[in-house]
């Protein structure tokens, strides 16, 4: 299956550099399982996410200006003026929410199917590191617009380095370059923003490479045997992620054409003011889970030791997951807890975007101690005491022993 | 760094020394290269410069608050009223999360001089909120009372008093 190429140019090329091979091996004869359901599209559409943020994003910086006295204008100036500047702002906005929840639905696939699992668990680092990376991104270009919401957004978020202990302080003016969120904040923001995406890239094509050396995981969770188990990248699953991408877009345009603002805020077409904090302030919907833990804790270090605890908690995953086997298919009680522990992101999802007071701070508490009880207690004690269901001997056995139509298809 | 055995005998120290020695030097020089791209981000020296603010007091009624800029930040400048002051200094200091009499807190009682941003994570309280007849801070609920002391809500400090001296009897300069 090694790469010969007939045309002489791509052949004087390889034999210098071998780059072609080297993405025909990746993208074309690179063995995949065959029983990939479409939960294994969300990969490559975040990988065309990340494509279209930095492509609008390139274009976005060429009519922005990061001044406090410019850049909520020249956004608007945008909006307004700048040919298609509407639909490319829009699609720069909405397309980072899309980018979160195909990620966030990459992660609870990875959840559910124990992709985490030995030998992936740098391949599951790295994603960690990808999606710690998006939130800084995600953070900083909402604070360029300049609007209510982008400065006091900014204010809180930097804040919460000021709970560090003797050296807070002087972090937080550090990270400012003054005593308030301003315009030295505002320009380094913008340079970290432009900065980090091609950072994420690099950290991309780490994942990629983590995942080719040990081959994709399976909703069967068992490994690739032989050569009956796997069908090449393409045709196969370009043609398929083709189709996901497709049904996405659709999903995409909906929001982009239709409701272009539902996942923002309207305080945030309000120029920011440093005296005036308005009175309900909320960070965008992909960091309410993490503000509800914050909040759930009614002690400034305390809670964002909590919030941050809940990403770090996510690198130990693969050695505090005690079960062996990978697909939560055979595993009938971590099957039941993971649907609850995503019941239970989606609770603090909600609390997240609520006012801190009544009911939602006991709501609040209960669902962050459940998120960490699911982590660091439940899912060490399901693997040590859960009776799984037997595991087919391959990928080849298990797809042959499903219904005659989905035989039919597999063997086409 | 593992040494090859053939150099163990003769040589070993001389040859530890200069790894040690340049690859000291190395990290040094390096920590010294990096230091310049660190500290650019700190405050730059106009940003320094407005460190001071003069306040006219005169026609800031008695019950009544202005909001002037120092450093960028908000300071709160209230004119408390009589019964503010009591409120203040009537409470007993083991009742606070951050003790510390009223007294300590005013140069003259009726000047009552803080910076306007919750110890929590910063954002502005308002004024004639909360459960304290004072500042209420609406981000994530935390109560301040007359004379500008946490008391309910996550914060964990009283909001800060900047440093200010009174010019005269109606002005006052902070920073």
């Amino acid at each position: 299956m090694s790469f010969e190429p007939k045309n002489p140019v791509v052949k004087w090329v390889e034999d210098r550099l071998p780059i072609t091979g080297m993405l025909h091996h990746a993208l074309y004869e690179y063995p995949t399982p065959k029983n990939l359901s479409y939960w294994w599209t969300f990969g490559s559409l975040a990988g065309v996410m990340l494509v279209v943020q930095i492509v609008t994003g390139i274009v976005l910086a060429m009519h922005y200006t990061p001044h406090v006295d410019m850049a909520f204008t020249s956004v608007e100036h945008i909006m307004r003026d700048v040919n298609y500047g509407w639909l490319l702002r829009y699609m720069h906005a909405n397309g980072a929410s899309m980018f979160f929840i195909v990620v966030y639905l990459h992660i609870f696939r990875g959840m559910y199917y124990g992709s985490y699992k030995a030998p992936r668990e740098l391949l599951w680092w790295l994603g960690l590191v990808i999606f710690l990376l998006m939130m800084a991104t995600a953070f900083m270009g909402y604070v360029l617009p300049w609007g209510q919401m982008s400065f006091w957004g900014a204010t809180v978020i930097t804040n919460l380095f000021g709970a560090i202990p003797v050296v807070g302080d002087s972090i937080v003016t550090w990270l400012w370059g003054g005593f308030a969120v301003d315009n030295p904040t505002l320009n380094r923001f913008f340079s970290l923003h432009y900065l980090l995406p091609f950072v994420i890239v690099g950290i991309v094509i780490l994942h990629i490479w983590a995942l080719h050396t040990n081959g994709s995981n399976n909703p069967t969770g068992v490994e690739l045997k032989d050569k009956q188990d796997s069908i090449p990248f393409h045709p196969y699953y370009t043609v398929k992620d083709l189709y996901g991408l497709a049904i996405f877009l659709i999903f995409f345009s909906a929001f982009l054409f239709y409701a272009p603002n539902y996942m923002g805020h309207p305080d945030n077409y309000i120029p920011a003011n440093p005296l005036v904090t308005p009175a309900h302030i909320v960070p965008e919907w992909y960091f309410l889970p993490f503000y509800a833990i914050l909040r759930a804790v009614p002690d400034k270090l305390g809670g964002v030791l909590l919030m941050f605890g809940a990403i770090a908690v996510l690198f130990a995953l693969p050695w505090l997951d005690k079960s062996r086997i990978r697909s939560a298919r055979f595993r009938p009680i971590y099957k039941q807890l993971f649907w609850v522990f995503v019941l239970d992101c989606i609770l603090l999802t909600y609390i997240g975007g609520k006012p801190a007071e009544g009911a939602y701070i006991i709501w609040g508490r209960i669902a962050t101690v459940y998120y960490f009880v699911h982590i660091l207690i439940l899912l060490p004690l399901v693997g040590l005491f859960e009776k799984p269901k037997p595991l087919p001997a391959s990928i080849s056995e298990d797809v042959l022993s499903k219904k005659p139509a989905s035989e039919e298809a597999a063997n086409a | 760094m593992t040494t090859t055995t053939p150099e163990e005998e003769n040589g070993v120290k001389r040859r530890d020394f200069l790894y040690i020695a340049a690859g000291g030097l190395g990290a040094v020089g390096t920590a010294a290269a990096i230091w310049p791209f660190i500290s650019q981000m700190n405050p730059s020296a106009d940003v320094l410069a407005l460190s001071t603010t003069e306040v006219d007091l005169e026609g800031i009624e008695t019950g009544s608050e202005v909001t002037v800029v120092w450093q960028g930040k908000p300071v709160f400048v209230r004119h408390r009223t009589e019964e503010d002051i009591e409120r203040a200094e009537d409470v007993d200091l083991a009742d606070l999360p951050d003790p510390q009499p009223d007294a300590d807190r005013v140069i003259k009682p009726e000047w009552l001089i803080m910076v306007g941003i919750c110890t929590h994570l910063g954002c502005v309280p308002l004024k004639g909120q909360g459960d304290y007849g004072g500042w209420f801070c609406p981000c994530h609920g935390s109560h301040y009372d007359t004379s500008g002391r946490i008391r309910k809500g996550p914060a964990p400090l009283n909001l800060v008093i900047p440093p200010y001296e009174f010019l005269d009897d109606n002005n006052i300069k902070i920073g």
